[in-house]
């Protein structure tokens, strides 16, 4: 599956929304533009894939991603965009690349498991306590528009994005609600 | 495509082409003046905008690194974006939801009708409604207002009939699909609205009025406009005798241009008209031009706001069609029982899944978000606008360190929140809770405010030179043939969204500059 993403300065973004000492102002556009993701069967499949990042860290990062924005309806591949995204600005960006290599050895360090063999709980718990770090604020900001604007996950998720292509919504349900009455002609002409 | 040399000081600069730059630009090229209009964007348009809440976001926003600073939830969750606005041909007005409403009479007497609110800096405008109904009735015929000039109505969308339902079955009685300069039908050469659900993002469907494709060409027709986009003006000059002589700008390859000028007018949205004032200090003018007030930056207002969005049982789909589709307005109204001062308006608003990711929680993870994330499909969204407090100490400054790439002090945007203010919040998040709860709400959620799009009062008018920076109508009380001629004007936000008032008062500054300017006045 290829998913071709609409994502032009994406770093830009990102960054006004992490909180503290990173700002939008220089923020130099990394563009991903085109994220392949295979099949998402096994590991080493989707993780062979990755340029900076090795295998454990990918898989590490996967499921702090999927524990971040956990969605029954969502799938691997989904959760897969947002460390390939992550993997892509490690490749443009070293001190991106330590930001998330050290994190992944911290999370490892939190317990007696490397933090991908805890049980779902623990792994909250290891998350919450670190959440205030750079690492985990890169992972959400980037994962908040990896996730949210990836029209596979729109669609599982019902978002129905843009109309202009359907001529807007005039003719395609803008309001087709009918568990409710109709306003009067004069307050809804 | 008219050009004017830089050396031309028969020329009016205008700075930053949104609704009062825009509409002024127009007003003043009708009557035959010459119009230099700098603007810091590019142009876009309806060809080149993107239903894509990112992306649309990366080409029209204004992104320059401001720091703020105050006990506002917006420095704590937005430290680098205060504001919500554009920088593009047609300023903000690109980016607006289209909400046209008339300040009240007495919101124009704001310190004489809530008397003394402990630490709020009011003051009653210089300027009655009365005065201004005149040019209301204009702005709304140019801009084509539903509701006004036998122009309809625009048709519900799901989100308002879930607004329309719950307000009126937890009895509020004024509720309507609102004033909105966004077509029902074709007029002016522009289209009726398509629903298309992306008001933000630029209209690709030119129903919204917006000065990049109504004003701006309208002036460029008469040849006595030119228009030069991606260029940021960085200093206004004067001269011994304290007149604006010019505008020393930055074109889009770097290369510093100073133009020359008879009349300079501000436009920049209120942040960056204080600062280029502020950034414009000389010795005669060290406190920064147009400051002898010491109130180029102060008061700073930006509206109190805030979302209660809900989640319903069934589906509502609240992305199909017009952001702001409808309105309650029984909360405007003059009541000072309610334990605060001004009022606020309920306007239905929307977001998209990328942009409710981001803004519902903003820093939020967890199942618990998701869970609610999940609900998309069956969400519905309420905005409050309301009156906030002007505060002298609520201010745009320089920052003392920071410097931007022309090494001009950045902007920092200070905001305390007024006990007014969270009173009036708290109020209406309560209200907005009980519309929804009133239809069946499965879950309702208060939102912390977005970063601003409604900027306010940093050049506030006054009547007395001493307690503002410009006269009733935009023109400085220091400077003669500089004028104010953005929503920094504002000497009082009032409860109503600003464009309309800023659009009235562009076409009235437009008389007025022509008057003085027959009288040799300026």
């Amino acid at each position: 599956m290829v998913e071709k993403r609409n994502d032009g300065g994406n770093m830009k973004r990102r960054e006004f929304l992490q909180k503290g000492a990173i700002v939008v102002a220089g923020a130099a556009a990394v563009v991903s533009g085109v994220a392949v993701v295979g099949n998402a069967g096994t590991a080493d499949q989707w993780t062979a894939g990755l340029k900076t990042l090795n295998a454990h860290e990918g898989g590490t990062l996967l499921k702090v991603a999927q524990q971040i924005f956990p969605h029954e309806r969502l799938d691997d591949s989904d959760y897969i965009v947002v460390v390939t995204d992550l993997d892509a600005e490690a490749t443009t960006k070293p001190d991106i690349a330590k930001l998330l290599r050290d994190g992944v050895a911290n999370l490892d360090s939190a317990g007696s498991v490397k933090f991908a063999d805890l049980s779902s709980d623990q792994q909250v718990a290891v998350l919450q306590k670190n959440e205030n770090t750079p690492f985990f604020q890169k992972v959400h900001s980037t994962e908040l528009v990896s996730l949210y604007n990836n029209h596979t996950v729109w669609k599982k998720l019902g978002y129905e994005g843009p109309s202009y292509q359907l001529g807007g919504y005039l003719h395609h349900g803008f309001n087709d609600l009918n568990w409710l009455p109709d306003p009067p002609a004069l307050a809804s002409p | 495509m008219t050009r004017f040399d830089p050396s031309d000081d028969s020329v009016v600069v205008i700075i930053g082409s949104g609704a009062g730059g825009g509409t002024l630009a127009n007003e003043l090229c009708q009557k035959g003046f010459k119009v230099v209009l700098l603007e810091a964007g590019k142009r876009q348009s309806s060809a080149t905008f993107h239903n894509d809440e990112w992306f649309a976001f990366n080409q029209l926003a204004w992104l320059d690194k401001r720091t703020t600073s105050g006990n506002w939830q917006i420095a704590k969750d937005f430290p680098n974006l205060p504001a919500w606005t554009c920088k593009t041909v047609g300023g903000t007005t690109v980016h607006w939801a289209g909400a046209s409403l008339r300040l009240q009479k007495h919101e124009f007497k704001a310190k004489t009708t809530y008397s003394n609110v402990t630490g709020a800096n009011l003051l009653d405008w210089p300027l009655t409604l009365a005065e201004l109904e005149p040019y209301y009735a204009k702005a709304e015929y140019k801009m084509g207002v539903t509701r006004t000039n036998d122009i309809p109505g625009l048709p519900g969308n799901n989100n308002f009939k879930v607004l329309y339902n719950g307000a009126t079955r937890a009895g509020y009685k004024n509720v309507h699909t609102g004033r909105m300069a966004i077509n029902s039908r074709p007029r002016d050469d522009r289209s009726a609205c398509w629903q298309l659900g992306f008001c933000f993002q630029g209209c690709k469907s030119g129903a919204k009025w917006s000065t990049l494709y109504t004003e701006i060409p309208k002036a460029e027709k008469t040849g006595k406009l030119d228009l030069r986009p991606e260029s940021r003006a960085l200093q206004i000059q004067h001269d011994k005798q304290g007149k604006a002589t010019g505008v020393v700008y930055a074109d889009k390859d770097g290369k510093q241009i100073v133009q020359k000028a008879r009349i300079v007018c501000v436009a920049c949205n209120s942040i960056e008209s204080a600062r280029l004032l502020l950034n414009s200090s000389s010795s005669t003018f060290p406190q920064g031009l147009a400051n002898s007030s010491g109130q180029v930056g102060k008061n700073y207002m930006r509206h109190t706001t805030g979302s209660v969005y809900a989640t319903f049982a069934k589906p509502v789909h609240m992305n199909r069609g017009t952001i702001m589709a409808g309105i309650v307005t029984d909360e405007a109204e003059l009541n000072l029982k309610r334990g605060f001062a001004g009022g606020f308006e309920l306007e239905t608003i929307s977001l998209g899944l990328p942009f409710a990711a981001a803004f519902l929680k903003p820093g939020a993870w967890g199942r618990d978000y998701t869970r609610l994330l999940d609900q998309y499909v069956n969400m519905a969204g309420m905005w409050i606008v309301g009156e906030d407090m002007p505060q002298e100490s609520n201010a745009v400054t320089l920052h003392p360190t920071e410097k931007d790439q022309w090494g001009l002090p950045i902007p920092n945007v200070h905001y305390d929140d007024h006990p007014n203010d969270l009173a009036m919040r708290n109020y209406a998040f309560k209200r907005g809770a009980a519309i929804y709860d009133a239809v069946g709400a499965v879950q309702t959620i208060a939102v912390p405010p977005y970063p601003s799009t409604h900027n306010l009062g940093t050049c506030r008018m006054s009547e007395n030179p001493g307690d503002g920076v410009c006269n009733k109508w935009g023109q400085t009380h220091d400077l003669k043939n500089l004028f104010i001629s953005d929503g920094s004007q504002f000497t009082t936000s009032a409860g109503e969204n600003p464009t309309l008032t800023i659009v009235t008062l562009a076409i009235r500054q437009a008389d007025h500059i022509a008057e003085e300017s027959s009288k040799k006045n300026i």
